[in-house]
């Protein structure tokens, strides 16, 4: 066989798959870091169980990574996978509903013996069968190799066989034109308290390199040229981490201290993960006893002065109504991070949805209007955190921040802001009496609101002279006192109201992308939908569909201008990962016939899909 | 924040313009009015002392004390205190709950607090009733207690509020009742002293919906035969003329018994200090109804690490090794590239 012929690519998408314990996440962020460095853009989207480890080889144990590396700009990690890595009949049989024909598959053979294709489902071994004609498979008999490799380092084969993910990280690395030195000096440090891991990991990643050069089984290997991006310095960072950092910058914009309760819960526990190894920034962190706990502690921090922040998830939303009520009553600042899964009540804890938007924006008793703002990319996650302090901080109000699952682990590369071009924001804390009485004595009015924002003052205890008593019964205009008037209930509900209304000045225009200006439809989303959408969108206009795009950060307030963009267009599609909430509310509101593309499947929109309900929409079909 | 000298202040300083809206007659008044006038003399600035409550009618305390206050939710304020307590080490953190904010819908944030030990002082009104709703068996009402909701007798068995923060190795723990200003104060000012979380059982008469509960032993001339004073590094001994001792047996557990010459050496000598909480716990075993014996006072006050305080450390030694958190440091992290 000669040597492979040397291909360039656009853009590829690959997907590791394999069991829980096979170390699938840390390959696939491996090679994703590689890439990030190497210069290409990238999108990734881990995909795991639930289940710490699942029965072994079974498809309820498979966890996959996938990612999208280009010579552009993409964002999503790709509709369906250009090459599945499967490790095992499982991490095979799982993927086999979104591969095309023609798609590769590299197996490693060892792995599909008679035990391991029955757990898996398979009566017949489907390397044999003929039921992959379809499809370019490679078998690759990866155990086997990185055992012989480790046993020369004093390895034993047990342990030896665990290092296998990173002999396919290297047949990988090979057949994409991965730089290597950097995938070695980080196993060299990351491993580097187990000499012999350490040892078994690095031969292992050489001998799957090797073994793409040597074998002679590939026709072909690839490049995928860097990406043109702006000048400047990139970092990876999936979204929970952006939003930790967010928030240690929101705290050191506004100079307040940051304090965390927190309650753990898959997907938001990462966040309470970062946060809680950067003391160095002042960052207090507790982990509460339960969700209410979390908010609890976090809005008495507020109270004492502080930038009190909760995170939760799926149910742990639910707890925290009641606090988040008590928030928007004392009208203290208050971060409430809802990392989205699916639901109701357990539902699958590890997989994505936007099914919170209306327990965000009404799940509360009585009238109780909160600010609600959502990240649409990994990156946005840390403005988004930033956005959310300063918005809780001057209008001295609760704020929720949406992200979600597929938010919170994927990645992308993201120009690194310079912090002093980041925004300042003060708490302006009351520093004496603001009010008289009758007979002139100065006094202190905790509900006296500031004419340009209606924010009360905000007084932690510890000045002298402006004691005061606030709590979860409605309070007199002005002076804050218990008050049980009809009239004044009526004027407070409709200040704390028109606080939140008031927002709106503060936030930018909704931006429309319409590269001609005369779309026939406006493809509105809102939220982690961002890429998906964006990438249909481009779909539908190489196809030569007129469409306008236009992804909503800001869900309450929403920008001022959002009705104006509504009317502009003749029609509007609304994708959403719930069953029409976004819709619904944008019906209601603007008395807009706007039409809903629905999806419940724990996983984002394909790109495919989003164009599917374009002609749809256009077609006349929704 | 504030950092002047304390000045001196009368009752009246320490009260708030706000008409107190509690039953005539109702216990609640008493316990305000000690506090009130035991303020002053605790050495602390108005400005820096905080009421934290929930709901019910105990909680509507913070209103009348003009100091910093606030009345949150049902069963949260040991939570909300927790977090202003660790934010806030210079505050002086009271919590005024009751029988049902702080054992039935707040439980759970009772007994972590406690075990975390948190620095705020939770004061316990106790009444064994539910007052604000009108009326209904509390986690403390005595079995077969007839209520609206309980026609026929109610099947709980109560919780022991001592017994339980004892349980949860709080670190200061105390009981005093609403008919003894004295007692009150005095218990009060050490709770406060605690540094810790302090748990303090108030005895609280609802005139209205439970009157007279606690009158078997704590009335005036109830009080000499039926409270055990317990008083550190004195034997526990009580009755009108003494005349009575408490004793421990093989197991552990304690009982009362009429003092003789034969028994006198053996009386147990109450020590708030001890580690375990076994020996707190035994002595708050000897009670189980408002009509035996009953022991009032610090049935343990014990050392252990501020939980807020060790929070603090934290910080400060994360920031002796790595030096104050840098931005921009931080935001390269995960390593960087530049193009």
């Amino acid at each position: 066989m000669t040597k492979p012929t040397q291909t360039t690519l656009k853009s590829v998408v690959l997907r590791f798959a394999g069991d829980s314990g096979d170390g699938m996440q840390l390959t696939g962020e491996r090679f994703t870091s590689v890439s990030a460095v190497f210069g290409n853009d990238l999108s990734t989207f881990p995909d795991f169980p639930a289940e710490i480890r699942a029965p072994a080889g079974t498809l309820n144990g498979v966890s996959s990574f996938q990612v999208q590396i280009s010579d552009h700009d993409i964002t999503t990690a790709g509709d369906t996978p250009d090459v599945l890595i499967a490790m095992n009949p499982a991490g095979l049989r799982a993927n086999m509903s979104i591969l095309e024909t023609g798609a590769t598959i590299i197996v490693n053979v060892d792995a599909f013996d008679e035990r391991s294709l029955t757990k898996a489902g398979y009566a017949e071994n489907p390397l044999s069968d003929g039921s992959l004609g379809r499809y370019t498979v490679y078998e690759v008999p990866m155990t086997t190799i990185t055992t012989e490799v480790c046993k020369e380092a004093g390895v034993k084969p047990r342990d030896a066989e665990r290092s296998k993910n990173f002999f396919a990280l290297g047949l990988v690395s090979w057949l994409y034109s991965r730089p290597t030195e950097s995938t070695v000096a980080w196993i060299e440090s990351r491993f580097s308290k187990v000499e012999l891991v350490k040892q078994a990991n690095l031969r292992a990643y050489r001998a799957g390199y090797d073994f793409g050069e040597t074998a002679e089984l590939f026709d072909a290997r690839y490049e995928i040229a860097k990406a043109d991006f702006a000048p400047g310095e990139y970092t990876n960072v999936t979204g929970n981490t952006a939003l930790a950092w967010g928030l240690i910058a929101a705290g050191q914009l506004s100079e307040l201290p940051l304090f965390l309760g927190s309650y753990p819960i898959t997907p938001a526990s990462d966040i309470l993960h970062e946060l809680s190894k950067r003391k160095e920034f002042g960052v207090r962190t507790f982990q509460a006893e339960d969700e209410i706990a979390g908010v609890a502690s976090a809005l008495g921090a507020s109270y004492g002065g502080a930038l009190g922040i909760t995170t939760t998830s799926g149910p742990g939303l639910d707890l925290k109504s009641e606090a988040m009520g008590l928030a928007v009553s004392l009208e203290l600042p208050l971060i409430v991070v809802d990392v989205q899964r699916a639901g109701p009540s357990t539902g699958i804890p590890t997989k994505v949805e936007q099914t919170d938007l209306l327990t965000a924006m009404y799940g509360r008793h009585g009238e109780s209007p909160i600010p609600v703002i959502a990240a649409i990319t990994p990156s946005d996650c840390f403005s988004v955190a930033i956005e959310a302090a300063r918005i809780a901080v001057t209008y001295r109000t609760p704020v929720i921040v949406l992200s979600d699952a597929y938010l919170a682990n994927g990645t992308e590369p993201w120009a690194i802001p310079d912090v002093a071009d980041l925004p300042k924001f003060s708490p302006n804390f009351a520093t004496g009496p603001n009010h008289e009485k009758a007979d002139g004595t100065p006094e202190f009015w905790p509900y006296l609101r500031d004419p340009e924002t209606n924010a009360r003052p905000w007084a932690p205890p510890g000045m002298a002279g402006l004691e005061h008593r606030v709590g979860g019964l409605e309070k007199g205009d002005g002076h804050g006192n218990v008050a049980y008037d009809g009239l004044n209930h009526e004027r407070m509900t409709n200040l704390r109201a028109q606080k939140v209304a008031g927002i709106a000045a503060s936030i930018p225009a909704l931006e429309v992308d319409d590269p001609t200006g005369d779309a026939e439809v406006l493809v509105l989303g809102w939220g982690g939908t961002y890429g998906s959408i964006a990438a249909g969108v481009i779909r539908s206009r190489a196809r030569g569909r007129k469409v306008a795009h236009a992804q909503l950060r800001h869900l309450n307030p929403m920008p001022s201008n959002i009705g104006d963009v509504l009317k502009k267009y003749p029609k509007v599609l609304v994708p959403e990962l719930n069953l029409g909430q976004l819709s619904k509310m944008i019906r209601a509101e603007f008395l807009v016939d706007a039409k809903s593309l629905s999806k419940v499947q724990g996983m984002p929109f394909r790109a495919s899909e989003i164009e599917a309900g374009i002609d749809a929409i256009l077609g006349g079909a929704l | 924040m504030s950092t002047v000298e304390v000045p001196i202040t009368t009752r009246k300083d320490w009260t708030s313009d706000q008409e107190v809206r509690w039953c005539p007659g109702c216990g609640d008044y008493s316990i305000l009015a000690a506090m009130q006038a035991l303020m002053p003399d605790l050495g602390i600035n108005r400005e820096s002392t905080v009421f934290v409550s929930g709901i019910g009618c105990a909680a509507r305390f913070p209103y009348y004390m003009n100091t910093y206050g606030v009345h949150t939710i049902h069963g949260r304020a040991p939570a909300i205190a927790t977090g202003l307590a660790m934010s806030r080490p210079d505050l002086n953190v009271f919590v005024i709950t009751g029988d049902g904010d702080s054992l039935s819908i707040g439980g759970n944030h009772l007994i972590h607090a406690l075990r975390r030990n948190v620095n705020i002082t939770i004061l316990l009104f106790n009444n064994q009733i539910y007052g604000l709703t009108k009326g209904q068996f509390s986690p403390t009402s005595e079995q077969g207690k007839v209520t609206k909701s309980s026609p026929l007798g109610s099947l709980d068995k109560p919780f022991d509020p001592v017994s339980l923060a004892i349980g949860a190795e709080a670190s200061f723990v105390a009981r005093t009742h609403d008919m003894d200003r004295a007692h009150m104060q005095e218990t009060f000012r050490r709770a406060h002293e605690h540094k810790g979380s302090s748990l303090v059982e108030v005895y609280q008469n609802c005139n209205v919906f439970n009157d007279g509960t606690f009158e078997g032993i704590t009335s005036k001339e109830n009080r000499g035969s039926m409270l055990i004073n317990l008083k550190h590094g004195a034997p526990v001994i009580f009755g009108g003329e003494q005349e009575f001792g408490v004793f421990r047996n093989a197991d552990g557990s304690v009982f009362t018994d009429r003092i003789s010459d034969s028994n006198r050496s053996a009386i147990i000598t109450h020590d708030e200090n001890v580690e375990d909480p076994a020996a707190a716990f035994a002595i708050a075993r000897l009670t189980h109804s408002n009509r035996e014996p009953t022991p009032m006072g610090v049935f343990r006050d014990v050392n252990r690490t501020e939980f807020g305080a060790a929070t603090t450390a934290q910080i400060a030694s994360a920031q002796a090794l790595k030096g104050t958190g840098d931005l921009a440091s931080l935001l390269r992290s995960n390593g960087s590239w530049t193009i």
